[in-house]
Parts: C-alpha cells; sequence; structure tokens
C-alpha cells in the first residue's frame, strides 16, 4: 500500500469537502434555530446550503466606487484555495492525498492565506466597514497565529516527526488530545479564529454592518462565505490527524474514523458556536498572550520532556 | 519541465518585484512584493529544501500581510487609494541598484564556480534541524535572545502608557485605568 491517496482523489477532495462543509452549514442552520427560539425543520435546514448558494450565484455582485476590484477578487478567490491547498495532507483514512515530509508546515504556510485573503477583501471594497474588519482580522490573527503554531509543534514534537501520517501513526495506542490537552484546545480555538467563525467573528460582525464582508454581493460573496466555512471544515478535520488518533480506532475502516471524528469536532464546535458571544479583540488578544501562550509553551515543554525521558530522538 | 518551471518563477520573482515600484497603490506594491517573495520560496522548494521553502511562504504572507497595515500607516496620505509614487533619489537610486546588478551579474559571469564537494543529506529538513540544534546552537541563542530584547525593546519606548499609568504610582490600583479593558481583567 503506498503512501499516498491515487491522483483521482485530488478532484474528489474539494468535492468531500464541501459535503461536509453542506452537513455542516445545515447542522448550524438547525443549530442558530434552536438557539433563537425558532426551531427550523430540518428539511428545511438540509436545503438551506444549496438554496443559499442559488440565491447568491444570480444575484447582483457589487462594485464600489474606486474600489481595487483585482486585489479584492484575488483575495475572495484565496480564501477557498487556501482551504483545499491545507486540506491536500488531511490523511482521508491513513492516506493524504499529498504525504508530504513537511506536512505540518505546509498547512500551517497554506492556512495563513487566509489573513491576505481577508484583508485584501476588506481593503478592496473601498469601504470603510470593509477595511474595519479586514484590520479586525489581522488584529486577531496576530493574537492566535502564536497559540496555534505551539500546538502545531507540540503535536509534530509528540510524533518527532512534521509528516501527518508520522503523527497519525505516533497515536496507535494513546491519543495526542490524551497527553496535550491544552494544544488541542488552542488549536480548536484557532480553528474557530482562523475562519473568523463565532466567537470570533469580529472581523465579519454586525457591529461593522458585516466587516471585510460588507460590499461583497451575488458570487463574490457566495466564494468568500464558502472559504470561509470549507477553512473552518479543512481545519477543524485537521484536529482528527493531530490529536484525535486519525483512522486509529475499533471495528470501522481507518476512512470512516476520520469521517466520524472530523464531524464530531465540528458537531462540537457548531454546538459551542451558539452559546458563546462574539469576543472583541482586545479581550482575546490579551488573554491570548497572557494566559493561552505561555500555556501553550509549557505544555511543549512538557511533550518535550517527555519525548526526550522516552529515549530522547529517534 | 524543470527548467520552465524555474524560468516561471525566476521571471515572476522579477517581473512582481520590478512592479513594485511601478504600481500607485501601497496594497499593491505590498502584495506584488509578496509575489515576489512567493516565487522565490517556489526556487528554494525546487532546490529540495522544503522546510526552508515553507517557512518562507508562512512567514512572508503574515510579514507583508503586516507590513502593509504600517506601510500605509506611514504614508503621506493613510488611506492610500490615491495615487502614489514609489520612486525617491531616483538619479542616486538609479546608480546604486546598476553598480549592485553589475557587481552581481560579473561576479556570477567571471568568478570560477566550484565543484560540488560532498552530497545533499537525505532528509534536508533533519540535517538543518541538527544543524541549527548543535553546531549553531550557539548562533541561534545569540539571535533568538537579540531578537527577543529588540522586540522588548521596542515595545517598552513605543508604548504610550506603561504599568505605572495603568496602575498608580505604587503599582497597587485594584483596577487598571485601561480604556479598554482585556480579556484577563488586568
Amino acid at each position: 500500500m503506498s503512501a499516498v491517496l491515487p491522483l483521482g482523489w485530488a478532484v474528489l477532495l474539494p468535492v468531500l469537502l464541501l459535503a461536509v462543509t453542506w452537513a455542516v452549514v445545515a447542522a448550524d442552520v438547525l443549530a442558530a434555530g434552536r438557539a433563537g427560539g425558532r426551531p427550523v425543520p430540518w428539511t428545511v435546514a438540509a436545503l438551506t446550503p444549496a438554496r443559499e448558494a442559488l440565491r447568491l450565484l444570480v444575484g447582483q455582485r457589487r462594485r464600489a466606487v474606486g474600489g481595487d476590484e483585482l486585489l479584492r477578487g484575488i483575495g475572495g478567490a484565496v480564501l477557498p484555495l487556501a482551504a483545499l491547498l491545507a486540506a491536500v495532507v488531511l490523511p482521508l483514512g491513513l492516506r493524504p492525498v499529498a504525504d508530504l515530509g513537511v506536512g505540518i508546515v505546509w498547512f500551517n504556510a497554506m492556512e495563513v492565506f487566509a489573513w491576505a485573503a481577508v484583508w485584501l477583501v476588506g481593503w478592496g471594497s473601498n469601504s470603510t466597514l470593509s477595511l474595519i474588519g479586514g484590520y479586525r482580522f489581522v488584529a486577531q490573527g496576530l493574537a492566535w497565529e502564536l497559540p496555534h503554531m505551539f500546538a502545531l509543534i507540540t503535536a509534530a514534537v509528540g510524533a518527532q516527526s512534521l509528516r501527518v501520517t508520522d503523527v497519525v501513526a505516533a497515536q496507535q495506542g494513546l491519543w495526542f488530545v490524551v497527553i496535550m490537552p491544552v494544544a488541542f484546545v488552542a488549536f480548536l480555538l484557532s480553528v474557530a479564529a482562523m475562519a473568523f467563525w463565532g466567537p470570533f467573528g469580529a472581523p465579519v460582525g454586525r457591529d461593522v454592518a458585516g466587516g471585510a464582508a460588507a460590499e461583497l454581493g451575488g458570487v463574490d460573496r457566495l466564494v468568500f462565505v464558502t472559504g470561509r466555512w470549507l477553512l473552518l471544515v479543512a481545519a477543524a478535520a485537521m484536529a482528527v490527524p493531530l490529536f484525535l488518533g486519525g483512522g486509529h480506532g475499533p471495528w470501522l475502516p481507518a476512512w470512516a474514523w476520520v469521517l466520524v471524528k472530523t464531524l464530531a469536532v465540528l458537531a462540537a464546535v457548531v454546538a459551542l458556536r451558539h452559546r458563546l458571544p462574539t469576543i472583541r479583540m482586545e479581550r482575546w488578544t490579551e488573554f491570548s498572550l497572557v494566559v493561552l501562550t505561555p500555556a501553550t509553551i509549557a505544555q511543549a515543554l512538557v511533550v518535550t520532556l517527555v519525548a526526550l525521558g522516552e529515549g530522547g530522538l529517534r | 519541465m524543470t527548467t520552465a518551471l524555474f524560468v516561471v518563477l525566476a521571471a515572476t520573482a522579477v517581473v512582481a518585484g520590478a512592479l513594485v515600484f511601478r504600481v500607485d497603490s501601497m496594497a499593491r506594491a505590498t502584495f506584488l512584493l509578496l509575489l515576489s517573495f512567493l516565487a522565490v520560496a517556489g526556487l528554494v522548494l525546487m532546490t529540495g529544501l522544503q522546510y526552508v521553502g515553507l517557512v518562507i511562504v508562512l512567514m512572508m504572507v503574515i510579514e507583508m500581510v503586516v507590513m502593509a497595515v504600517f506601510m500605509i500607516m506611514y504614508m503621506m496620505n493613510p488611506a492610500g487609494l490615491m495615487s502614489m509614487s514609489m520612486f525617491h533619489n531616483t538619479r542616486g537610486a538609479a546608480v546604486i541598484a546598476a553598480a549592485t546588478f553589475v557587481a552581481l551579474a560579473g561576479g556570477a559571469l567571471l568568478v570560477d564556480w566550484p565543484v560540488r564537494g560532498g552530497s545533499p543529506a537525505p532528509d534536508p529538513t533533519m540535517a538543518l534541524g541538527e544543524s541549527l540544534m548543535s553546531g549553531q546552537m550557539l548562533t541561534m541563542m545569540t539571535l533568538g535572545v537579540t531578537l527577543f530584547a529588540t522586540i522588548v525593546g521596542t515595545v517598552v519606548l513605543a508604548t504610550g502608557r506603561g504599568r505605572y499609568d495603568r496602575l498608580g504610582d505604587e503599582l497597587d490600583a485594584p483596577a487598571s485605568d485601561d480604556r479598554d479593558r482585556g480579556g484577563v481583567g488586568r
């Protein structure tokens, strides 16, 4: 069995991600209805992603006077592309589409393109509220990126490899979430923050009339919103190989375990989303730099000491 | 195939780098510079240095976004959407650029290229890590502490309100005097 999936999976990967995204958006509509006291029937919720997508597809695009259409277009397109590229190192089962030797760095490098994307969309619209949204994302990004990187590093240290399949293989006996819970929590927080979603939705918040996405209409908005959801799904799915044992588990085949675990992570973040308010940037920044960053560094230190104690470098 | 990829990446790096000075928007200039760096990262990846290449991508994306924020902040026209010029001291710059180009190109053409000695490590990432954590440990430690001291020093110099402003002369105020309260509430 080769370490990489056949090439056809490169085509299937976006389809799979979109299918999971569809399910997550539907679940989010259900959860939002319940949280708002007006439950939505699940049939309506299941069709909502398609209805919204069609509505946006036929909707009018908006062009801001004096805006930078080129930069805005690039920003909007980069968001879904970054999510898809980050997902190529995700093991679907035990094998990913691309089994890079530095897969964790690849994931990190692709997902930071969201920084450029959101700022560019906010900038290119030539609208104050959009620009505020773009700046908010950068401010939040500076706060979540460090704990996020330390969480990734901790998983890599635990497996003593930057290859995602090696990280999965190292969790055959014990899931990393057990030995590095702080890193897992920091990773989940940064997943939501990376997709500027839920409590971290200030960049597209209602207080700035939609922020970075304020001036987006029609297909532009569809691409941007889809990219944001894809980023959430891809990053949440990454928690499975890094911390939740990947495809390892009894009875079911590896791909089924990956799917079940990914959906479980996404269900947890969707359920939590409607119980938490949007957090202000300055509150999140102080918490992230004063509490989360030292905590993740300490977590990395503990895991490093354990790895050294168990016989040092392999 | 490899040659074509090299030519495309090299041309992208040079052309995007030159275009930085032709566009009239600070945002476009910054992201053209990012495009140039990404092409260079692609060239580094072509040499087989996966880790270094991807770290260039990672750092440059964050760095250029942060730089865009600062460049726009320091511009004479802060909104940045009006046209601007990236040229300053054009004559001096032309002389320096020409001299640098001649020196580098002359060096590349005239110097005898050494014959390769030794062979690349089977895993360049591992070799890099071993080098940084053994032979170059002192260098990296000095570098790390220097960078960290620079960050702390810059923040101390730049901050408008220190802890005595926030917590009083005796640092004994029950709550800090801040316009915006942070998440830890200090």
